[in-house]
């Protein structure tokens, strides 16, 4: 039989790209303490905002700006909840979720509902036809600019030290001069502008439109990946590409009649029941960061 | 020198170089620091003294930043400023060593270091490492660059910390209790750096519960007593005896509520500190003894060289074994060992009848081992309260069926606080408690279960001379019931005067053992530092 290596791998690439948004996006708040469970909803607002703008306006430069906006706002509202209220950050980050799941639904069959499938003007593919290479601007983005800059920015940056001292030991940053909630704001804020910018990527890049399972959990993955990925940017890239890989498979198979007797339930389970396999091999004996999910409060 | 030097600054008297007025702290219905006036000049000394729980640290977290006033305003060279964080006092020029390290402990010394004060942008680490190096070296505070925070031991840590703060140029240096965990070799060269840097003009305020060290350094005493400002004289001219009574109040009739035999004991400790520590050895042991402790030939692998060489030693039961050494020498790598929280690559533990190698740290307990561990706050749980962590090892014992049983629990902290004189309540979060006091909660978790041998290290970090009295006569009593006790200490003095023998770690091996009767700190000193340089 003839399998579509390049297809699939190229696909890999493509689901990937939002995990790796989200995923680094995630990474930078859990590096200062502070678990972004709003991930989920931030992604589904940055996919509706880029879609709502861009159907608005029809200009991708001013929808993506918007998707990248709501997200920072989304952070904020998680830093403002879990760093400055001392809200637990559970409890903050599924109220986020939940309120920004609820609102781009509601807003969405207010604008949109009814009639026909609204179609927006979305990105092209970049080197089409040439392969692999053939993916949407913003998925260079994610390998090529973001993944390195945040690498380079724990490993080489006082910015990344500060992070990394207000995750472990707030006590000892604040000691330094650090101060540790406006490290949490930055972090949390920079990493919802980067969940946006990922949700996004799903209605102007892939779909041209919004539905409404169009996040599917994505969110989810994404912080079971940094996990899987101990809070290191390398290893959570790999991992999303893990995951893009056995979801570009899946998609492959589902299509490839020799498989047709699977259900394609199974096969759309696939990827996600590796990543749970993947976190019960890796997650084991993790080292959390010292000061995850505790707030900052000076004697 | 002290007194010409403050005098050349007294000449142009311009206002304090740091100035406190008024300074008042309450937690709840406890007034830490009530209206505290007090002020230092350039070029000098201050120490702050008093008894655990007295305030000082509640004071110079204030001038710090890392708590804020309830009333009272802090002056820098006559201007008012407002302290809201740390980085306001670093741009003021003020640095500090907490009582309790603020070291981020996955990081490696060199970032630690870096961290205050560096920019957002990229940052050089290799010259970076070549300045701690290079620091290291002109204060003579040695310190291993590339060396991971978490795998030292306190005193390695406390010299970090004191890197940290001289490397940053600051005009007023505090430091809370930094020669706790140190030998008296680095206590030395810390003083040295002091008295270089306030040559040149540096501020330093000074806690200690070491008095003999206070009467070495200080230009200037603040006494506090639960937290008021009882004494604020210059130190020329006083002797620890002096200190000793102001602190405890021996000289005020006013303050009749400590019992007398405290203020004796402390009065005689400050004495006893010039010579050895009181000595009331209970002679040599019977060697026919059942061994309360056995450890047989224990190593622990290491890079480059093995962390525990071949160590073994006998605790017999009613006996108190010194263990000796320059810390980082694997102290801190023997007690891991003996309490069960580092595996041992070879060789064999024996509590009592029970060999215990293999089990976990709650089965070691459970035959019968005690742990005082250096840690402090590695040793609590800081989020829970005093009376939890009090049973923490013990949780079987406050059971009614499957429940915890609140009332027997409060009851037993009451009688604990009550016994070691801890200056909090059951209820109060361990977080909130003064150094001093945390120390006594975990003594009294170790010592109130009898364990058949009790593994203590340090135990009277950063306690008072009244505490630090009591902590000695309770090992004391602890041996004279039958208890093996091994005791891992920094303080010479503290061996000499509490020990029975006296076994020397250098470099993960035993290189000596002496009795306490024939030990002083010269030849204990030959052994730890010599030996070194044999191995070398
Ligand atoms: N955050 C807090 N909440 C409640 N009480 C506190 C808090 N911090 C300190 N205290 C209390 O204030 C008092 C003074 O504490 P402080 O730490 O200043 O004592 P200290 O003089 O430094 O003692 P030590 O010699 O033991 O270090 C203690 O009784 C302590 O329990
Ligand atoms: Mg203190």
């Amino acid at each position: 039989m003839d399998f579509p290596v390049v297809a699939v791998l190229a696909a890999t690439l493509t689901i990937a790209t939002p995990l790796v948004f989200g995923a680094l996006g995630a990474l930078l708040g859990e590096r200062t303490g502070v678990l972004n469970l709003g991930i989920e909803g931030t992604l589904y607002a940055g996919a509706f905002i880029g879609f709502l703008v861009a159907a608005r306006t029809g200009s991708l430069a001013l929808a993506t700006l918007a998707a990248v906006v709501a997200g920072a706002l989304a952070g904020a509202l998680m830093a403002l909840l879990a760093v400055t209220l001392g809200v637990n950050q559970h409890v903050a980050g599924i109220g986020i979720t939940l309120l920004l799941v609820a609102a781009c639904d509601f807003t969405n069959r207010q604008l949109f509902g009814g009639g026909q499938q609204t179609v927006t003007e979305k990105f092209g593919r970049l080197f089409a036809g040439g392969g692999i290479v053939a993916q949407y601007p913003m998925t260079f983005v994610a390998f090529l600019v973001l993944a390195p800059a945040v690498w380079w920015v724990l490993r080489s940056t006082g910015a990344g030290l500060r992070l990394t001292a207000v995750g472990e030991n707030p006590e000892a940053a604040d000691t330094a001069g650090i101060s540790v909630a406006r490290t949490r704001w930055t972090a949390l804020v920079v990493g919802g502008a980067l969940m946006g910018l990922g949700g996004s990527f799903l209605t102007l890049s892939v779909l041209g439109t919004f539905t409404l399972d169009i996040v599917s959990g994505r969110g989810w993955i994404c912080i079971a990946l940094v996990i899987f990925g101990r809070w290191k940017v390398v290893p959570v890239v790999l991992g999303a590409l893990l995951f893009g890989l056995f979801d570009a498979l899946q998609l492959q198979l589902a299509i490839t009649p020799a498989f047709g007797s699977i259900p394609n339930e199974l096969l759309i389970a696939l990827p996600y029941l590796v990543v749970i396999a993947a976190l019960a091999v890796r997650g084991r004996g993790v080292r959390y960061p010292g000061a995850y999910l505790t707030a900052y409060r000076r004697a | 020198m002290a007194a010409a030097r403050s005098g050349d600054v007294s000449s142009l008297r311009a206002a304090p170089l740091v100035e406190l007025r008024g300074i008042t702290k309450r937690f709840g219905s406890l007034l830490a620091n009530d209206a505290i006036d007090l002020s230092v000049d350039a070029g000098q000394v201050l120490a702050l003294l008093g008894e655990n729980g007295a305030g000082k640290s509640t004071l110079t977290r204030i001038l710090y930043g890392l708590s804020r006033a309830d009333a009272g305003e802090i002056r820098i060279a006559g201007k008012p400023v407002t302290m809201t964080s740390p980085a306001d006092a670093l741009a003021a020029g003020i640095g500090m060593v907490t009582q309790e390290f603020t070291l981020v402990g996955p990081m490696t010394v060199t970032e630690n270091l870096m961290l205050a004060g560096s920019p957002l942008g990229r940052v050089d680490r290799k010259a970076a490492r070549a300045r701690v190096l290079a620091a290291s070296e002109r204060l003579g505070v040695p310190v291993d660059p590339d060396a991971v925070v978490e795998r030292l031991s306190v005193g390695e840590r406390q010299r970090v910390e004191i890197l940290k703060a001289l490397l940053g140029d600051c005009r007023l240096l505090v430091l809370d209790e930094p020669t706790a965990v140190l030998v008296p070799a680095d206590v030395d060269l810390l003083f040295a750096s002091i008295r270089r840097l306030t040559a040149e003009g540096m501020a330093v305020v000074f806690i200690s519960h070491k008095l003999h060290e206070v009467v070495d350094l200080a230009d200037r005493i603040g006494v506090l007593r639960r937290g008021r400002l009882v004494a604020d004289l210059p130190a020329e001219g006083l002797d620890p005896v002096a200190i000793a009574a102001l602190m405890v109040g021996a000289a005020g009739p006013a303050d009749a509520d400590l019992p007398d035999d405290v203020v004796d004991e402390a009065l005689a400790t400050a004495v006893g500190l010039d010579g050895a520590a009181p000595s009331t050895q209970a002679g040599p042991v019977d060697q026919g003894r059942p061994a309360a402790l056995q450890v047989t030939g224990l190593s622990l692998a290491g890079d480059p060289r093995p962390r525990l060489d071949d160590v073994s030693l006998t605790v017999r039961a009613g006996e108190i074994v010194g263990v000796a050494g320059v810390s980082g020498n694997g102290q801190t790598e023997l007690v891991a060992a003996l309490c069960g929280t580092t595996p041992v690559t070879t060789g064999t533990v024996r509590v009592g009848d029970a060999e215990v190698t293999g089990l976990d740290v709650a089965a070691r307990l459970r035959a019968g081992l005690g742990r005082l561990t250096e840690d402090r706050r590695g040793s609590v749980v800081l989020g829970m309260s005093v009376e939890q962590n009090l049973v923490l090892e013990d949780l079987d014992r406050f059971r009614t069926g499957p429940f915890l049983s609140r009332r027997r629990v409060r009851a037993h902290a009451e009688a604990l606080i009550e016994r070691f004189d801890i200056r909090a309540a059951p209820g109060d979060p361990i977080r909130s408690l003064s150094g001093g006091n945390m120390q006594k909660v975990l003594l009294a978790r170790a010592l109130e279960r009898d364990p058949t041998v009790l593994v203590a290290s340090q135990p009277t970090r950063g306690l008072d001379v009244g505490a630090c009295q009591y902590v000695y006569a309770q090992l004391r009593a602890l041996r004279d019931a039958g208890s093996g006790v091994l005791l891992v200490s920094e303080d010479l003095d503290e061996l000499i005067g509490i020990a029975d023998r006296i076994v020397v770690l250098s470099g993960g091996r035993l290189v000596g053992e002496v009795a306490a009767a024939d030990a002083t700190r010269e030849a204990l000193g030959v052994l730890m530092t010599g030996s070194r340089e044999h191995a070398a």
